[in-house]
């Protein structure tokens, strides 16, 4: 049995890295109009920092876009500007709201009303208004069971559906892009990173978060063994009450379906502390959208969902 | 402490106790998440179990799969050691999914190959290291399971092992075997991977991550690993960079419009002229100053500098993506090869390969797809299917009318243009190659080649 060498060239992080920024090359150079899916998310401000690895000292061949729900977390959305003005890139805001207002998407209602599901639709809407023909996304394999099963480049047709049947096979690095006008591939360039992966590179890189992050206080209540917060227009079901919590966000969904966890955790070395002992995953603690049914984010996917 | 990265496959059939040993890893080590946990216990109990949590539901995702009770596709699994991280490539073991296999194995380190300790050394286990081997893993594990059922006999375990070890002789004596990374006591690089073999028990826990109690006859650290402590320590595939020659193929041409003021200055040259050849180093290390060629143009120049988002580099080692500036102003794009001249490799439009089939309408000669190697995209022709491989005899009948979906064989291939190429047993990345078959855009082919012909 050979040993391993004792210093190790490239650490796995860096491996990861660099892995990543080849797959984003690939798409720019094998397909013709690309974008970048920015939602202020920690995942999706990696793949920022990765973009700039990648493309620099010139300007990304590809704008960003954020799929804004209406929904969105204030302090997200002042990062969103502020990040894509310092960053001198475009940015699209493809509005939920204008598909709800033009009839393409209708609003849910009642106190579970969440216009997670809406985004497909808009989203939809909008690659086939720009005809964008691939889309980056910072969805990685080990968020959820049915993205343990995602290709790298992930093939949707004109409808925007994913069939797990019907993946391309990925060898190697060599990835193949083709598709006929109408379809799109959707890229996960962090398929391999794990949350902890990508919480220790924000800290490496010192790239800024939204400060929801990190602990902070909130006016939350709890459903359903989550803590949300209340904003104005809120339903509160009997029973339900408003406190104040001391929380963080593990991830940035839409507010009406992302719910904050009790930490005390003020700084990124904090917060990689925690989540390194953590016992829950990200989206099991904090994602009310996949415990609808088990096979609640496999049967979006097939919908045409991120 | 700095980790590094392992890619390893598991296979196996459905009964061989994969998914248990997988999730036996992340359970040992730490890596389930009580949410997942609680969703198998509830998941467990939905499905009759008596109490005992049934670890292969850690790893089955797909609806459609856990109706069935099966897998059907490769997933992903990770996890980490404070030595290292790891990244679990669970290929399906039915005949039907040999595509999803070879997909997993691409890029593995190491293969896990499950026995089960009652059944011996079936079709399937040999067919699993046969691709193994095929696509270049240069460390096989054999894991004897279910020794529980066994008794915990070394009797049987050795049995096995000579079973196996000796159709592993048939694959070293292969032609064409992929070397291992692997280096002797004696620093000579060895054919063939490096076998070893482990008595384990996914269900108990026994020599997955702690050492079995229960055989006394497997306790050497030194000669006997636990499964984990293999794993934390084979060499992964960049751990020598410097032993294969090096491979740049350039991805893409980083060329500024113009200075643009508001974008935070790296390190390298904001100007007009910014001419950058970036990608990602395919195997060995380059240095700035060395005399490069471009192929298969065959444009010679130096490097002038290398460049990172973080600053320049004196020298950069496989696996880094950077951006290379050259001293003389050629007339290179994506798709050429920028490598030492003197360890070039071979620039031809006539080859050979092993190609395995993916996909349902057979391979047959004259057939054109398009092939894409490194960064590099041309038409193929398939001018002869020279044999076709028996995976459970390691036979190769000649002259095939044609490959169907999980064939391999050898083919003699014709190309629009010239690719620059190393036979894939010197180097993975290189030697590899996808088919596309133009009418349907579909990955037809996983090619590995063999030589220029012609």
């Amino acid at each position: 049995m050979t040993l391993a060498a004792a210093r190790p060239q490239l650490s796995h992080l860096r491996a990861l890295e660099s892995e990543a920024i080849h797959v984003m090359r690939e798409v720019a150079a094998e397909l013709e109009r690309p974008v970048l899916l920015f939602s202020g998310g920690k995942d999706s401000i990696v793949l920022l920092r990765l973009a700039e690895k990648a493309f620099r000292p010139a300007p990304f061949p590809f704008p960003l876009m954020h799929v804004d729900t209406g929904h969105n977390f204030p302090e997200v959305i002042e990062f969103r500007d502020r990040r894509v003005a310092e960053l001198g890139e475009r940015l699209i805001v493809a509005s939920v709201q204008e598909s709800i207002d033009s009839g393409r998407a209708v609003e849910e209602t009642g106190p579970r009303a969440s216009r997670n599901r809406l985004q497909t639709v808009t989203l939809l809407d909008a690659i086939a208004k720009h005809d964008f023909d691939a889309a980056f996304g910072g969805a990685r394999r080990d968020e959820e069971r049915a993205r343990a099963k995602e290709r790298v480049f992930s093939f949707r047709d004109d409808f925007g559906q994913w069939d797990p049947k019907n993946q391309r096979p990925e060898l190697w690095n060599l990835y193949n892009g083709r598709i006929r006008k109408g379809e799109n591939v959707r890229v996960f360039p962090l398929s391999n990173w794990t949350e902890l992966d990508v919480w220790e590179y924000i800290a490496q890189e010192q790239l800024e978060v939204p400060s929801i992050y990190f602990a902070h206080e909130r006016a939350v209540f709890s459903r359903d063994g989550m803590l949300y917060a209340w904003r104005e227009g809120v339903e509160l079901i009997d029973g339900e009450q408003v406190f104040s919590e001391m929380v963080r966000y593990r991830t940035v969904g839409d507010m009406s379906c992302t719910g904050g966890v009790r930490s005390r955790a003020l700084t990124l070395d904090e917060v990689v502390t925690e989540i390194a002992a953590t016992r829950i995953t990200e989206r099991g603690e904090t994602r009310a959208d996949d415990r609808v049914s088990e096979a609640a984010m496999e049967d979006r996917k097939k919908a045409g969902y991120f | 402490m700095t980790l590094d990265l392992l890619r390893f496959t598991t296979a196996g059939s459905v009964d061989d106790g994969k998914s248990t040993l997988i999730g036996r890893l992340l359970y040992d080590t730490k890596q389930v998440f009580e949410d997942q946990l609680e969703h198998v216990a509830e998941a467990s109990m939905r499905r009759g179990g008596e109490g005992v949590l049934d670890l292969a539901l850690l790893t089955d995702g797909l609806r459609a799969e856990r109706e069935q009770g099966i897998t059907i596709d490769v997933a992903y699994r990770y996890f980490a050691t404070a030595r290292r991280r790891f990244i679990i490539a669970d290929c399906p073991g039915h005949q039907q999914y040999t595509r999803n296999m070879v997909t997993g194995a691409s890029t593995a380190d190491l293969a896990v190959i499950l026995l089960d300790a009652r059944k011996g050394v079936l079709e399937q286990s040999k067919r699993h290291a046969f691709i193994s081997v095929l696509l270049g893993i240069p460390h096989l594990v054999v894991a004897v399971n279910k020794m529980d059922l066994v008794d915990y006999s070394r009797a049987r375990f050795e049995e096995l092992v000579g079973e196996f070890e000796s159709f592993a002789q048939k694959l070293s004596a292969m032609p064409g075997v992929p070397m291992g990374s692997a280096l002797d006591l004696e620093g000579e690089r060895r054919a063939g991977p490096e076998v070893t073999y482990i008595p384990i028990s996914a269900l108990e826990g026994d020599n997955v991550v702690d050492r079995s109690q229960r055989m006394d006859w497997y306790q050497d650290p030194a000669r006997q690993p636990v499964l984990l402590e293999l794993l934390e320590e084979v060499d992964v595939a960049y751990d020598h960079p410097y032993d294969r020659p090096a491979r740049f193929p350039v991805q893409w041409v980083i060329r500024p419009a113009q200075a643009r003021s508001t974008v935070p200055a790296p390190a390298a040259a904001l100007s007009e002229d910014y001419r950058g050849y970036a990608g990602q180093l395919a195997s060995g290390a380059l240095r700035v100053g060395e005399d490069v060629v471009a192929l298969p143009s065959g444009q010679r120049t130096r490097i002038a500098a290398i460049d990172t988002y973080e600053g320049t580099l004196e020298e950069a080692l496989a696996p880094m993506s950077v951006t290379l500036r050259l001293e003389d102003e050629l007339d290179v794009s994506r798709g050429e090869l920028i490598c030492r001249p003197e360890q070039s490799p071979t620039v031809a439009r006539e080859l050979r390969a092993d190609v395995c089939w993916l996909n349902a309408r057979p391979l047959r000669p004259g057939a054109r797809y398009v092939i894409k190697h490194t960064t590099r995209s041309a038409t193929a022709i398939v001018d002869a299917l020279e044999d076709r491989v028996d995976v459970h005899t390691l036979e190769r009948a000649p002259a095939p009318a044609e490959l169907e979906l999980n064939d391999i064989g050898s083919v003699r291939l014709r190309t629009s243009a010239p690719l620059a190429f190393d036979p894939y047993v010197g180097n993975r990345r290189t030697g590899s190659f996808i088919l596309i078959d133009e009418a349907t855009n579909e990955t037809v082919g996983a090619g590995m080649v063999a030589s220029a012909t012609g």
